[in-house]
């Protein structure tokens, strides 16, 4: 018997497939968001109301995570934006392997910008990098003021919070100031956005932090 | 329950290990895993049982080696912050605190007939 010293990370496959997956959104200028939340935060409703406003300057797609139904794909598809669906089976979140399946069929090379929306789940997604530029969070303010405390790493990973809904405040019985410091304690680098897609109020102030974060993104590129 | 996946790359990892060195046995998997990972002891313990069946590692233990969130104040001295009361702004300054050990998450060794 022997002992033989590994020191391997665990997810080193996936971050290797990742790899891969950057380059090849790197070689097409493709600006690459992933998208998290628990189920039901309003991820495809933030896309919708992201799409409307950033269609006609930009050539977008989207990739969407879901364990069955092609639902969300189909209402990305009514806005006239190319949209695969990744279908996970039972698996709650996507990985780059599965990604990088995609990119076989789903052609990225004319697009500026891709969102990919993982699947709702407030735990997995945190863990598999798919090789994004930008990992954004929405959290509706319904969910309650705890959800950071109780599920610090996404938040940690997220250098965007999307607070959405918060046109529902003054149902949710908690306070703005409560849910910032929440957030802020368990990542206090993140940039938070209170946001409502039924009124549209703060959606505006999301979009041009994306739109700077994509001009950067693409000064840094042509700099080297 | 992303520990499945885990647990399967534990055992691909063992499995190399095993194959590089002409062995059909993996007695052992020593793991690191940090705090400030979304990793759950008894998830993966539960999943690597099941997954090592018909592998190298079928007759492996697994152990799991937790490493706990360590952070550090850029003003202050070092300081240690407990996973229950999360906050990763320094308590004497306020400023953002830096992650210096927790967030490992590796095979440290293999055990091979």
């Amino acid at each position: 018997m022997h002992q033989v010293v590994a020191n391997t990370d665990i997810l080193e496959a996936n971050e290797r497939m990742a790899g891969r997956n950057r380059e090849h959104f790197k070689e097409r200028g493709v600006y690459v968001v992933n998208l998290m939340s628990a189920p039901g935060a309003g991820k495809t409703s933030v896309l919708e109301e992201t799409i409307r406003r950033l269609k006609n300057d930009y050539s977008l797609g989207v990739i969407e995570g879901d364990l069955m139904t092609t639902i969300d794909a189909d209402r990305i598809s009514a806005l006239g934006i190319p949209a695969y669906q990744i279908t996970t089976g039972m698996v709650c979140h996507l990985d780059a392997r599965m990604v990088h399946n995609a990119l076989h069929s789903f052609k990225v090379d004319a697009l500026d910008l891709l969102f990919i929306e993982n699947v709702g789940n407030l735990v997995c997604p945190a863990e598999f990098y798919m090789g994004e530029d930008l990992r954004v969070m929405v959290y509706s303010v319904v969910e309650g003021a705890d959800k950071p405390k109780k599920y610090p790493i996404m938040f940690h990973e997220s250098e965007a919070v999307l607070l959405n809904k918060i046109d529902l405040m003054p149902y949710a019985g908690i306070s703005m100031d409560e849910l910032c410091r929440n957030v802020l304690e368990v990542s206090p680098e993140t940039v938070i956005f209170p946001i409502s897609c039924r009124t549209g109020e703060g959606v505006e102030e999301w979009i041009n932090w994306l739109k700077q974060r994509i001009a950067s993104s693409r000064a840094e590129e042509r700099s080297g | 329950m992303h520990e499945a996946a885990i647990a399967q790359s534990v055992i691909e990892i063992a499995e190399g290990v095993a194959r590089r060195r002409g062995s059909t046995n993996v007695r052992k998997i020593k793991l690191r895993i940090g705090e400030f990972r979304g990793v759950v002891g008894d998830a993966l313990e539960f999943s690597f049982q099941a997954l090592k069946k018909g592998t190298l590692a079928a007759n492996a233990e697994l152990e799991v080696e937790t490493i706990r969130l360590r952070v550090e104040c850029r003003n202050c001295a070092g300081i240690e912050v407990a996973m229950d009361d999360f906050n990763l702004l320094c308590p004497r300054c306020g400023e953002p605190l830096n992650i210096t050990a927790g967030r490992e998450m590796q095979v440290e060794y293999v055990e091979i007939d």
